[in-house]
């Protein structure tokens, strides 16, 4: 027996709409063998990682506290990806828009009027675009390989963080804990309903409704898609790659850098030597979930979300290491990069093939 | 002093090393594997714990391997016979090894290690000098410059060697001349995990001779760009390798002699410095195109 894939004629709609539905599916049989494996009940902890923090009030809020990052990151990359640049140093620009967005609040303390915050949300995007202009401008001017470098930069982010904290800007009334300044009421975004949400997440859902937009319906949408797909085609349409490039870096810089900086003032208040539980990595895979369309990555936002809400009630439920999040956030991508291949191939299952040849010469 | 600065230069050398000789082989064949990290951590942790398990380093080097492998396998199952994107499939093998080696090793964080013992070659470790540097290794330290040998005398002066970079460099018209393309890379791909699983197992058997979450701190990225530094030829990769290696012990030594610098800048030089190097090779389009394999990074599929 011989298995092989067959490219279809054209791109399969129902494939393109059911492969991300699979790779769930597949991913969640995966999570349960790990269950079964690790001596738990596969359904109980299946029931308890997907199910039960949908149920309670909290922990949904908690899990579109947690989407709502990963939505942002996940839109800007996902621009990225579809004009064939290979951003994966979101994280790195998650964590300098928080730095470059804290500047008021923690070097200038008493700078508290209404212009504070708007003014940290767009130092915050300034910062996160700028780190990403480093590779995007390396790529286009040296031909330098933006997925090293630009993850080569998550490193110095990450250990730049560290330094400021431990350092310069740590707080003076602090006890000597590696942490900066709380943030002012004035430098503090806004809660929803009370608690829990900040309004960080209506502002992502509007900004990923409107690239949906731009995305499907203006020359800039086409342009990506067409460089994605074409590059040679896009230059006879007068599109330069170069500029596309450091565009598309810089929005999705500016995202992951307002992502990090509505992080920091709408739930920590303050940064620490850690702000991100790999919010960068994982929204790549919320890119790809999401099928690279803004309004998919809403909904793998929310899949993804869940995993570090799921991880946190097995561990506590069941004493399951919550190191399974990443377990299964991996074994997502997997499936999703599998199933994909559904959209463009068939699987034949036939007959070998000497037989067949064989065949035509009787 | 020296000679200390040099023995810590060749142990942070040599999992970089390991690592980057290993991609090399699967970027010669033409794919792109970007999971070496994913890769290197699994080695690292199942060559601890194994070790661990069974008092035999030889068995936690074993081990590793077979780690390494069996996620270069998921890799090469995805990318070869699936088809999907190498560039995507390589970060989520990456992602899924910094988790899975996580869930493993949450039961050794704190537990000793295993150390590598040194094996003295008789004589040549009498030589002064020369000699405890270079002949008083532990045994992954002599199989990695056995490694570069090998794979160098291989590609360039075998068959094999000369079928794999046909299939690097054309799929196609290796195709055609009646490879297994598939099969091929399939093998090259192998080799690239267990590569990456020896240096995982070097990072947590004589490096730092414990299990830490994350301790290959990005190596095996900067084993991706060593490959790239070194324009595909494996005698480059060891002088990339030593150089890294001399950039990344910085830090230690420059405590040592009372530096007043932050230990966080002296922390990035690994990484400015692959940045830097980078952005020095890639500028000079003459040196890259010369031997980079034309079909990297692009899927194949045979037509019946």
């Amino acid at each position: 027996m011989r298995i092989e894939l067959v490219k279809r004629k054209e791109h399969s709609q129902l494939m393109a709409l059911l492969s991300p539905l699979i790779a769930i599916g597949l991913t969640a049989v995966a999570a349960g063998m790990i269950f079964a494996i690790s001596g738990h009940d596969p359904l109980a902890g299946l029931y308890k990682f997907f199910i039960e923090p949908l149920t309670q009030e909290w922990s949904l809020q908690a899990t579109i506290d947690k989407a709502t990052p990963l939505i942002l990151i996940g839109c800007g990359l996902a621009v990225c990806y579809l004009s064939n640049n290979w951003n994966i140093g979101a994280e790195g620009q998650f964590i300098v828009g928080a730095l470059l967005g804290s500047v008021l609040p923690v070097l200038f303390p008493s700078f508290e009027n209404a212009a504070t915050l708007p003014l940290m949300l767009i130092f915050g995007a300034l910062g996160g675009a700028l780190w990403a202009l480093i590779p995007a401008v390396l790529k286009t001017r040296f031909n330098t390989n933006e997925i090293l470098t630009s993850l080569m930069l998550v490193y110095v982010a990450s250990l730049l963080l560290d330094y400021l904290v431990r350092g310069p800007w740590r707080d003076p009334e602090g006890y000597n804990f590696p942490e900066s300044r709380l943030f002012s009421d004035a430098a503090t975004l806004p809660d929803l309903f009370g608690r829990a949400l900040s309004l960080s997440t209506p502002i992502t859902i509007a900004i990923a409704l409107v690239l949906a937009i731009v995305l499907a319906k203006t020359l800039k949408g086409f342009e990506i898609r067409v460089m994605g797909e074409s590059p040679r085609a896009g230059s006879f349409a007068g599109f330069s790659a170069k500029r596309l490039t450091l565009f598309a870096f810089a929005l999705a810089g500016a995202f992951a850098g307002l992502a990090g900086i509505m992080e920091v003032s709408g739930g920590l208040n303050q940064l620490l030597p850690s702000i991100s539980p790999g919010y960068g990595f994982t929204a790549i895979i919320v890119a790809f979930l999401g099928r690279l369309n803004p309004i998919g990555i809403i909904v793998a936002g929310f899949v993804l979300a869940l995993s570090y809400i799921g991880g946190e009630a097995v561990q506590s439920a069941m004493g399951v290491s919550n190191k399974i999040a990443s377990v299964i956030q991996g074994l997502l991508l997997f499936f999703v990069l599998a199933c994909d291949t559904l959209i463009l191939y068939r699987i034949r299952i036939g007959s070998p093939r000497t037989t067949a040849g064989e065949a035509t010469h009787v | 002093m020296f000679e200390a600065v040099l023995l810590t230069v060749i142990t942070a050398a040599t999992p970089l090393l390991i690592a980057a000789i290993g991609e090399l082989v699967a970027e010669r064949s033409g794919v792109l594997n970007l999971g070496v990290e994913g890769m290197m951590i699994m080695g690292a942790v199942v060559g601890f714990a194994v070790a661990n398990q069974t008092g035999s380093g030889s068995m936690g080097i074993i081990a590793a391997i077979c780690a390494g492998m069996a996620m270069a396998a998921l890799f090469g199952f995805l990318v070869l016979f699936m088809v999907a994107n190498q560039v995507a499939t390589g970060l989520a093998l990456t992602i899924l090894g910094i988790g899975f080696s996580g869930l493993i090793g949450e039961a050794y964080i704190g537990v000793p290690g295993l150390k590598l013992p040194k094996l003295d070659i008789p004589v040549l470790s009498d030589i002064p000098f020369i000699g405890p540097v270079l002949f008083q290794q532990d045994v992954i330290v002599y199989l990695s410059f056995a490694l570069v040998a090998v794979v160098a005398y291989m590609l360039f002066r075998t068959r094999s060697g000369l079928i794999l970079r046909a299939v690097g460099n054309n799929h196609g018209s290796a195709h055609a001349l009646g490879y297994s393309v598939i099969k091929i890379r399939f093998l090259a791909v192998l080799f690239g995990g267990a590569c990456a699983g020896l240096a995982g197992a070097y990072m947590s058997l004589a490096y730092t001779p414990q299990w830490v979450e994350n301790m290959t701190a990005g190596r095996g990225w900067i084993a991706l760009a060593l490959v790239v530094f070194s324009s595909w030829l494996p005698l480059r990769v060891v002088v990339g390798a030593y150089l890294f290696g001399a950039v990344s012990v910085l830090n230690l030594h420059a405590q040592a002699i009372e530096l007043n610098i932050p230990s966080q800048l002296l922390s990035s030089l690994p990484y400015l410095a692959t940045i830097l190097v980078l952005v020095l090779i890639s500028a000079n389009r003459r040196l890259t195109l010369v031997n980079t394999p034309a079909c990297l990074g692009k899927p194949f599929v045979p037509d019946r």
